[in-house]
């Protein structure tokens, strides 16, 4: 059994096949949008394979220690940076396989005109505890 | 009687339910809730006969259910079975009910689950906080796992190999939480070793099952080293600079035991062959004292018996122990570029050998495949040392792969 974390981007991923921004969308092609992404996390909770998932305001700031009593640095909003989280889910699966095939159908998400976006997301493995027999 | 002996009447309870005709879903369901019920008012007072209560408690438990069931479904229609007259039936099912809830339709992960509530007598939440799962997610595993070997006979031949392989995983994982799943492995463990040798005389008789056995000493072995596993700021402490002196003592005595009867009926196969190689580490006082020769005689073993590239990297490091870096690089060269844990071995033997260069390059690649934190965290530490060393031109005293 295995923790994946599917991140979706803003920003820093390649482009989508069907890239139109979200804004262009029409009010009933977001609410199928939204409900896909509804169904598939019930889905998973059914399956026994949900752990969580939670979309991210693209508003982001870099904060820094700057030294005892004074107060932290702040850089941003980070509009140069090229990589943009949007979100992510996380799942706990039998196999690397199954983690891609769930990617996969998260990425068929519908968008403009209502056809999946094909939108590429990452998958990235949790660093796990360690197995008590390794000899 | 405390929690876990509570917990130790569950397979037994569902058993005797399952015996009397009620499918085993709904079994289940009746013995957790007479699990709850008992945690609730055995604290008061204590029954007499414990297993008489829970399946008497069980028992209505599944009633009121199949009442509410079929009143919604026929409410004219009241027709339910009483339970059968005599004392409480004395039939050892635990091991029918690993065979179902490690049964070869079911996946690891539903099949780990299944076996941990149903056998184990955990309860969904003690599970979720074992494997860091919402609850819900933990729950709808469960049910699924149910319905899926709801059509298994109960008294179908069962996989032995399926168990060990279930209990071995909820053994490895290592994480621990509320919930000791290792501890809770072994306890598995014993009842399937206990179950599965009075079969044996039964009136057909069957082999002794000695990897079943051999499951259970490699269990206690390393069991028995994890007071020494954990450092003092929580980090791991790898085998060669455990303090022998923590290590469990009667456990490793009682797992040596076990395999030497096992071994001693001379049906060798690779939990044993495991075993053999943990009892040889267990048995040296001092890590330059271990008998790295038999150990890698062992790894021939279990390399017959699986060819598992994994076994290969670990003989890998055996061979380096007993005949030198170099012959332990040549049996490296023999081992898939990308299997885990490979350039870990690598920088290792390279280091041994003196090639303080390439081990700190490779100790850095290994640190960034390593697949969980305190292997990284130990591997990064080791890329720095003979980073260091490098520079410094020392000579190198504390190493471990």
């Amino acid at each position: 059994m295995a923790k994946y974390l599917l991140l979706k981007h803003y920003r820093g991923a390649p482009a989508a096949v069907n890239d139109v921004p979200m804004d262009q969308w029409t009010p009933q092609e977001v609410d199928a949008h939204m409900k896909f992404m509804s169904d598939f996390a019930t889905e998973l909770v059914g399956s026994g394979e949900f752990v969580d998932g939670q979309a991210l305001s693209p508003e982001g700031t870099f904060v820094r220690y700057d030294g005892p009593g004074r107060p932290p640095v702040t850089d941003g909003p980070f509009a140069e940076t090229k990589d943009l989280i949007a979100g992510w889910m996380v799942i706990d699966v039998d196999s690397y396989d199954r983690a891609l095939e769930l990617a996969a159908e998260l990425s068929s998400a519908p968008g403009a005109g209502g056809e999946p976006i094909h939108e590429w997301l990452e998958i990235r493995p949790f660093l796990s505890a360690p197995a008590t027999v390794t000899e | 009687m405390d929690a876990l002996q509570l917990r130790e009447l569950t397979p037994a309870v569902i058993g005797v339910l399952v015996r009397r005709g009620v499918d085993f879903v709904c079994a289940e369901d009746a013995v957790q809730e007479a699990l709850i019920q008992a945690s609730l008012t055995w604290s008061v007072g204590m029954p007499e006969d414990p297993k008489s209560w829970m399946v008497t408690v069980a028992w209505r438990k599944f009633l009121d259910a199949h009442r509410a069931e079929s009143s919604r479904r026929d409410r004219e229609e009241r027709v339910h079975a009483e339970p059968p007259p005599g004392p409480t039936e004395t039939a050892d099912d635990t091991l029918q009910l690993l065979f179902l809830c490690a049964h070869p339709s079911l996946t690891p992960n539903s099949a780990v689950a299944l076996t941990l509530r149903a056998v184990g007598g955990l309860t969904t939440w003690q599970i979720a906080q074992a494997y860091l799962v919402p609850e819900a997610t933990m729950a709808q595993r469960i049910s699924r796992a149910k319905r899926t070997v709801s059509g298994v006979r109960f008294d179908e031949p069962g996989d032995l190999p399926t168990v060990r392989r279930v209990l071995y995983l909820i053994f490895n994982e290592g994480y621990t939480g509320d919930v000791d799943l290792a501890a809770e492995a072994i306890r598995l463990c014993r009842q399937m070793v206990r179950v599965a040798s009075q079969r044996t005389h039964d009136a057909e008789p069957r082999t002794h099952d000695t990897e079943s056995d051999g499951l259970l000493a490699l269990m206690l072995l390393h069991h028995a080293r994890r007071p020494a596993r954990i450092g003092s700021d929580g980090s791991l402490v790898p085998l060669a600079l455990q303090d022998r002196s923590l290590w469990d003592t009667s456990l490793i005595t009682e797992g040596v035991d076990i395999l030497q009867r096992a071994l001693a009926r001379d049906r060798l196969g690779e939990f044993q062959a495991q075993a053999a190689i943990a009892a040889l580490h267990a048995d040296a006082q001092r890590v330059e004292d271990t008998d790295w020769v038999q150990i890698v005689g062992w790894y021939d073993e279990l390399l017959a018996l699986t060819s598992s590239p994994v076994v290969e990297l670990n003989r890998a490091v055996a061979v380096g122990e007993a005949d030198g870096p170099a012959a332990g690089l040549a049996a490296l060269a023999f081992v898939d570029a990308d299997i885990p844990r490979r350039a870990a071995v690598s920088a290792y033997l390279h280091e041994k050998a003196g090639d303080l260069d390439v081990a700190a390059r490779l100790y850095a690649e290994a640190a960034r495949s390593a697949t969980n934190l305190d292997e990284r965290n130990h591997l990064i530490k080791q890329a720095a040392r003979t980073g260091t060393l490098r520079q410094d031109g020392n000579d190198t005293s504390t190493i471990n792969p």
